[in-house]
This record gives C-alpha cells, structure tokens and sequence, in this order.
C-alpha cells in the first residue's frame, strides 16, 4: 500500500460519520431483539418469576401457619398434661383419705363388735349363772330337805316348804357370803 | 477484510525483511464488502450485527421459552443477566416506574454487550460498536424515547423547561445556565452517548491490533524476537482488559439511557 493511497483512503473515510446502510441494518437488528425478547420471552420470564415469588411467600406463609399450629397444639398438650397431673394427685389424695376413712370405720365396726359380743358373752354367763343359781338353790333345798326327813326321819317336805325355812336358810347363806366376799375385797 | 487481509498479505513482513511497520489505522475499520446490492454494500459489521441479534435472541429463547418455576441452568444463567439489567440499572436509576422501560434496556444491554464482546471471539475479532453507525441509531433510540416521554409528560412549555431549567438555582445563573442545560440535553446527549461506546470500542480494538501486528512484525532472529514476545505478552493482557471495558461500556451506555429516561419522567419542578 503505497502512502499516497493509503492517505487517500483515509481521507474518503470519517469514523464520526455513520454509513447508512449500517444505521439501518443496527437498527433492524435492535429491533429484531427488542421484539422478541420485549413481547414474548420477557413476559413469559416475569411471569414465571412472579409466580415463584408468590410461590416461594405462600410456602412461607403455610409454614408459619403450621409453626403456629404446632405451637398452639404443645401449649394445648401441655395444659392438658398439667390438668391430668393435677387431677392424678387430686384423685390419689381422695383414694388415701377414703382408704383412711375405711379403715376408721372398720376399727370402729370391729370395736363396736367386739362390744356386742363381750356383752353378750357376760349376759349369757349371768343368765346361766342365775338358772344354775336358781337350780342349785332348788336342788340344795331338796337335798337339805331329803336329809332332814332322813335324820328326822318324818318328811317335812311339804312342812318346810310351806314355812319357808330353806329359803330363808339359804338367804341367810348367801348374805353371809356376800359378807364374806364384801370383806374380801 | 481489515486486519485479516493485511496480516496475510504481509506475512513475509518482519523486522529487518527490509520491510516497514505495516502501523494500523483507519483501515482496520475499513471493510471490503461481502456483496453489494444496487449499489448498497453489504459488509462485515453488518453481519456481525445481525448474528449477535441471532445469538441474544437464541440465547434469551432456550432460556426463556419454556420457563420453569424450578429453573435450569440456562434459564438461571438468563434470570441472573434479566435481574441484574432490571435491578441494578433500571429499576435503581428509574424506580417503580421504570419496569416500562425494562424490556427496551434489557434489550438493549446485550445486544450492545454481545456487539463488543465480537472485539475477542476468534474470526469476528471486530467490536461492531466501533463503527459508529451502529451506537448512533442506538442513540437516536434513546434520544427520540426520552424526548418523546419528556413532551408527552410535562407537555410542550413543561417539557422544555424539564430539559432546561434546572431547580434551586438563583436567578442570574440562569442566563448561562439555560442555554448550556438546553444544548447539553438536547443536542449533545445522543452525540456523547454514541460517541462515547464508538470511541472505547474503537480505541480497545485499534490497541489490541495495535500490538498484535507488532508481535508478528517484531519476530525475527534478532533481539525484535524478546520485543515481539513482549508485545504478545501485552496484546493478551490487553484482550482481558478489553473484556472489561465492553461490559463497562455496555453498562455505561444502558445506564445512561436509563437516567435520561429518569429525567424525562421527573415530576415538574
């Protein structure tokens, strides 16, 4: 490239001028971009990404809600676990004084019982001890009788009966005894 | 085909070849066309533009045609450049109001991107915003969006004053405050917002073929060998710088347009 041409070459050529066709073609292909992407795919991306944002926001949203359930459910356990605590001690508190009561009653019972019987037992003996009494008292009576009538030899059977003179004879026994007994003690 | 073409034609071309230094210029910029239609030529930067459309659309269309609640790797890889161009220029410069304005910029940031990022792929090797058509009609894009919402909102009397009347200024000031707001916001705008993307990716690539053409020119048996591998060395470090500045520059420019159209949106003052 000889100089001359070269400077010629450069004088027919300005970079600060655009070239039309260039202008054009630039513009054309601006344009093809900007409508492509300006009508179709950058909606479809801002669509998409919108959703994943409400997406991502809803997905938040139900786990505080679950985490808030999940609260409200421990709180509920545990209110329920203190109130069956509460009602375990409550009702282990009645079991022991029920238990305590029994047992008052039934001493009580059995004391009660105890006292039927011994008193029975004591009136059973003076009962008994009156008719051997009452026996005795016949049968010494008759005894007496018998061995009187012997060593009298004459029945006075129905004479002493009627006088009474054993009965008195045995009262006059008796309060000796009880002298005697009453001087004992 | 600019760089291309020279390199191959002067392949023979090294230090001490009695051979000079074949320097680049404004004819790496230059492309012979790939065919003319009445009269009209078709050339690289044209088809680049068209496949890096082609390939921001492809991209965002197995991203994004068939989304997912549960995304997959693309379309995540694609949700991370959407969040980012929305979130952290759009909505962060415009604010609520700006999700209008999403799909235009978000548009806009890749295909600007992927036009610069054409600066390091092997045989595009060419940013296809350093020819200054193409960040022009993005300009005007932007010029006619936020002159268009500044007029529609504010009407005739309330939009110019939008553009040129700025608020808690004293009175005196104004005098050379309007005219300058005025200018700067009407006409030197689009111009600096074009120029600006054009000159980075110009500038990148002039650098990169710059040491490029050294490093092959500086091999020879000679100490030009150590210069040439140095050079190399440089022409690398250079292309990972460059993949910066184009995502900066992508950046840069999307953001702007999104401030413009947040000036043009301000409530009246």
């Amino acid at each position: 490239m000889s100089p001359v041409v070269a400077l010629a070459a450069e004088e027919k050529m300005n970079p600060l001028l655009p070239a039309w066709p260039e202008v054009i073609i630039g513009l054309l292909c601006f344009f093809i971009v900007f409508g492509l992407l300006g009508k179709k795919l950058l909606p479809s991306i801002e669509k998409v990404l919108s959703e994943r944002r409400d997406a991502i926001e809803g997905g938040m949203e139900r786990a505080q809600t679950a985490q808030a359930e999940a609260q409200a459910l421990l709180e509920q356990y545990r209110a329920e676990l203190a109130e069956a605590r509460h009602e375990a001690a409550r009702i282990t508190e009645h079991a022991r004084e029920q238990g305590a009561a029994l047992i008052t009653e039934m001493r009580e019972e059995g004391q009660r019982q105890r006292d039927a019987i011994v008193t029975a037992g004591h009136a059973q003996i003076e009962a008994d001890k009156k008719q051997a009494t009452a026996v005795l008292r016949q049968d010494v009576g008759a005894l007496a009788s018998q061995l009187a009538s012997r060593i009298v030899g004459e029945s006075l059977e129905d004479h002493a009966r009627q006088s009474g003179v054993i009965d008195r004879f045995l009262d006059d026994l008796e309060a000796k005894a009880a002298v005697a007994q009453g001087a004992a003690k | 085909m600019g760089a291309d073409v020279q390199l191959a034609s002067e392949a023979g071309c090294h230090l001490n070849s009695g051979c000079g230094f074949p320097a680049p210029g404004l004819n790496e910029f230059d492309f012979k066309p790939i065919f003319s239609v009445g009269g009209v030529d078709f050339s690289k930067p044209m088809l680049l533009s068209i496949i890096c459309a082609l390939l921001v659309v492809g991209f965002f269309w197995a991203a994004f045609a068939k989304p997912k609640l549960l995304p997959g790797k693309l379309q995540l890889v694609g949700e991370i450049g959407y969040d980012f161009v929305k979130r952290s220029i759009v909505l962060e410069t415009i604010g609520k109001k700006g999700e209008k304005y999403v799909p235009m910029l978000v548009s806009m940031f890749f295909f600007v991107w992927i036009m610069n990022i054409m600066s390091i792929i092997p045989f595009a090797q060419f940013p296809v915003m350093s020819k200054i058509a193409f960040p022009a009609g993005l300009a005007a894009i932007v010029w006619i969006t936020y002159m268009t919402l500044t007029f529609k909102k504010h009407g005739f009397v309330g939009g110019l004053k939008n553009l040129c009347w700025p608020s808690g200024i004293p009175g005196w000031v104004m005098f050379i405050l309007v005219p300058i707001e005025f200018f700067s916001n009407i006409f030197v705008r689009p111009f600096t917002l074009a120029v600006r993307a054009f000159a980075n990716m110009f500038a990148g690539h002039l650098l990169i073929v710059v040491f490029s053409v050294a490093s092959w020119y500086l091999l020879s048996p000679s100490i030009g060998a150590l210069y040439g591998s140095v050079s190399f060395v440089v022409a690398v470090a250079l292309t990972a710088f460059e993949l910066l500045v184009q995502f900066l520059q992508a950046y840069i420019f999307v953001m702007l347009a999104s401030s413009y159209i947040a000036g043009a949106l301000e409530e009246a003052h």
